[in-house]
């Protein structure tokens, strides 16, 4: 019979990282990540998981200590959330630099100022360009599926990945989520070989001073420069993307749960209407496609699961047949407009695709967001297109602008 | 699809929040494939108004966000009355129920729904159900719920209840569970009785 | 085969030479006095504290102290540690004259 229980998204996430089984564990509490850190505590404390957790002062040890265990061989994870995951800024890219396959989760919520332990993905898309794989979940079962799923992309193409989901939304709201068999995660999860394996027999120094140019070594081999290093990054980024598919795939096929690759499609087959968005505010969208097909309006809906391999293919195809698109996120990049918005027209750009696109910035800081207030929005969007009003525009949904 | 969306009225220490999730549980046991439970977001002080929600569907549920109009409101904490039943808050033909000693004729309401009550705080009382000296009513409230609602049976309510405490303490609740069942009132509302979803009896 | 670099992250490994021949950047050498040195005057392995400070590791543990000139930058760090004061640092201009 299937295990199937009611749990939080945090449970959830902490009951694949039990079936991952990390060598190492640093996390540092904060909302809403904290009982995720408290469950894993609980884990190893009581033996149910033969790990090390390291109790750490702040958010930059707790991912400093992933970093050099992962260095030296051991499957890591860390999780944490907003002020968090700025503070540790530095070490994402030092881990994403250093090609570790560090898992983490980003239990997403605003950043201050001013303070909000409540959810929006600020915090998640300003950490975007750290050279970290972002995945979004949708709900409590996509969670623990999509860490097992980093586990298995991360130590393939050696590159950190940030499993991203709504804090509150998903981390406090229990669902029922099928807990796999630990013999099917051996199955679907190799053990994790480092690249470069350090040994005192060998010693290699890490991360040395690169410079601008290659050069030969003593033993004739031309070095690479830190140019080649980022290009070898952004290489395994460009590969990474075939990996997340496969993963899905196999994933499905043993466990019959498909969550989709870079991105998830919802009656997008003859959709003249498509919303889009990431995590839990995509799920609810597909409500609102529901509720605007009932009003004869061809509604669907694309979900960006992968923010970062950008699902450029995915995107071009699933769009194809859009004459509206109404984007609903929850960040911003201030002085333009947000971020899956901006790289949804970079991937349009010299396509057939010429629908416009209306920004939605929606659900900061934890303001509910309704299914009817996206289906109004969506509605208003198609209506907008309709008139013949075809320019693009970022609209504040759901927010007084008494200025 | 039909959805059931339950608000769960009380103060912080009352186990609002316990109660939708035992209410989630059984739910899933009586066969709803979507069910969810969420507690308020944010800080949680005793004895603080809160509220805790549980959705109930056939399919898996694909809303998140919170509950503007409840099917069912169980307000924990009589003085809440006021504020759970207010214009808007409570579905055309839902229903409301109210750990109270008044019947549900006393309790009234604007008719658009209908009322069941029950005196959880004495039967919890009766059956030497009490936390740091207070009673406990959330279980209690689901026995009644069970009563006036049919969405979930007391069986169902009591496996529930297993997955959430010890057995022990789980058959604790049970006699004031099974007792708060028998003796709720259940007053369906006059205005619309033609559309009313749920069972006419309150039996499942 | 072309000799390329196959690693995945930043790495280098360390062998002699690995960064060119350093001892052209030097401007002071290192001149030890071998009447002084303790392991000379004492014909014994001792001290050798110039081996254990030296970051270039250019100093031999050896009777009589040898430091390799191809890559000993001068930086002086072993006449500073010298207990006896056994080492000079000489111009090296000086010293070619």
């Amino acid at each position: 019979m299937n295990d199937v229980r009611i749990i939080t998204g945090n449970e959830a996430a902490a009951l694949a990282v039990k079936l991952a089984k990390p060598g190492v564990i640093a996390a540092y509490p904060i909302t809403p990540q904290t009982s995720l850190a408290e469950k894993l505590s609980e884990y190893v404390e009581k033996g149910e998981l033969k790990s090390e957790y390291v109790r750490v002062e702040s958010e930059h040890s707790s991912l400093t200590v992933c970093i050099s265990a992962s260095t030296v061989g051991a499957r890591v994870f860390t999780a944490t959330s907003s002020n968090g995951l700025l503070y540790m800024h530095e070490q994402l890219h030092w881990a994403a630099g250093s090609r570790l396959p560090v898992v983490m989760c980003c239990v997403n919520r605003g950043v201050g100022a001013p303070w909000s332990i409540f959810n929006d993905q600020q915090d998640s898309f300003s950490q975007r360009d750290t050279g970290w794989i972002q995945i979004y979940c949708r709900d409590n079962q996509e969670i623990l599926d999509t860490i097992i799923q980093a586990y298995r992309i991360a130590e393939e193409v050696y590159i950190p990945v940030m499993v991203c989901y709504d804090g509150f939304i998903l981390s406090h709201t229990m669902m029922p989520v099928e807990i796999p068999d630990s013999g099917l995660i051996e199955e679907f999860l190799p053990p994790y070989r480092p690249h470069t394996i350090l040994s005192p027999d060998d010693p290699k120094t890490i991360n040395p001073v690169f410079f601008p140019t290659r050069r030969e070594n003593s033993e004739g081999i031309l070095c690479d420069g830190y140019m080649e290093m980022r290009y070898k990054l952004q290489a395994a980024f460009e590969k990474s993307g075939e990996v997340i598919r496969n993963a899905s795939r196999e994933w499905a096929e043993i466990t019959g749960r498909d969550h989709g690759g870079l991105i998830w499609e919802y009656m997008t087959e003859d959709a003249e209407l498509i919303l889009t968005g990431m995590g839990s505010i995509a799920t609810e969208a597909t409500l609102a496609a529901d509720a605007l097909r009932d009003e004869g309006i061809r509604a669907g809906v694309v979900g960006i699961r992968a923010y970062r391999p950008f699902p450029k293919e995915e995107v071009a195809q699933a769009f194809k047949k859009a004459t509206a698109i109404a984007v609903f996120e929850k960040c911003i990049s201030y002085g333009y407009e947000g971020g899956v918005c901006s790289d949804l027209k970079a991937a349009f750009y010299g396509t057939d695709i010429k629908a416009p696109i209306h920004d939605y910035i929606a659900g900061l800081g934890g303001r509910d967001v309704k299914t009817g207030e996206i289906v109004d929005a969506a509605r208003a969007t198609l209506e907008t297109v309709g008139s013949g009003d075809t320019g693009n525009k970022t609209i504040w949904l759901n927010c007084y602008k008494g200025i | 699809m039909a959805m059931y969306e339950i608000i769960w009225h009380g103060r912080g220490g009352q186990g609002v929040v316990l109660a939708a999730q035992i209410l989630a549980e059984a739910a899933y046991i009586q066969g709803f494939r979507g069910v969810t439970s969420a507690p308020t977001f944010g800080p949680e002080r005793r004895g603080a108004p809160l509220t805790a929600s549980t959705r109930i569907s056939d399919g898996p549920v694909r809303t998140f966000s919170q509950i503007a109009s409840a099917d069912i409101a169980v307000i924990l904490d009589e003085s809440l009355l006021e504020t759970a039943t207010g214009t808007g808050r409570i579905k055309k033909n839902g229903l409301v129920i109210v750990n109270t000693t008044l019947t549900p004729e006393q309790i009234g309401g604007d008719g658009s729904f209908s009322v069941a009550t029950v005196d959880a705080a004495g039967i919890a009382r009766e059956h030497h159900l009490s936390m740091s000296g207070v009673p406990v009513v959330n279980t209690p409230l689901l026995g009644a719920l069970s009563m006036a609602s049919g969405l979930v049976s007391l069986e169902n309510i009591e496996k529930g209840i297993r997955k959430k405490m010890p057995r022990s303490k789980a058959a604790f609740n049970f006699q004031a569970i099974r007792t708060a069942f028998e003796r709720t009132l259940y007053v369906k509302n006059k205005k619309q009785p033609e559309t009313q979803e749920m069972s006419e009896d309150g039996k499942h | 085969m072309e000799n390329i670099d196959t690693n995945v992250s930043g790495v280098c490994t360390p062998a002699v030479g690995e960064a060119g021949r350093t001892g052209e950047w030097r401007e002071l050498r290192p001149v030890i006095d071998s009447t002084k040195c303790i392991p000379e005057v004492k014909g014994k392995p001792a001290c050798f504290l110039c081996w254990l400070y030296c970051p270039d590791g250019v100093v031999s543990m050896t009777i009589p102290v040898e430091i390799d000139m191809d890559y000993c930058k001068g930086c002086g760090v072993c006449a500073e540690e010298c207990p006896p004061n056994a080492i000079k640092m000489v111009r090296e201009v000086d010293a070619d004259e």
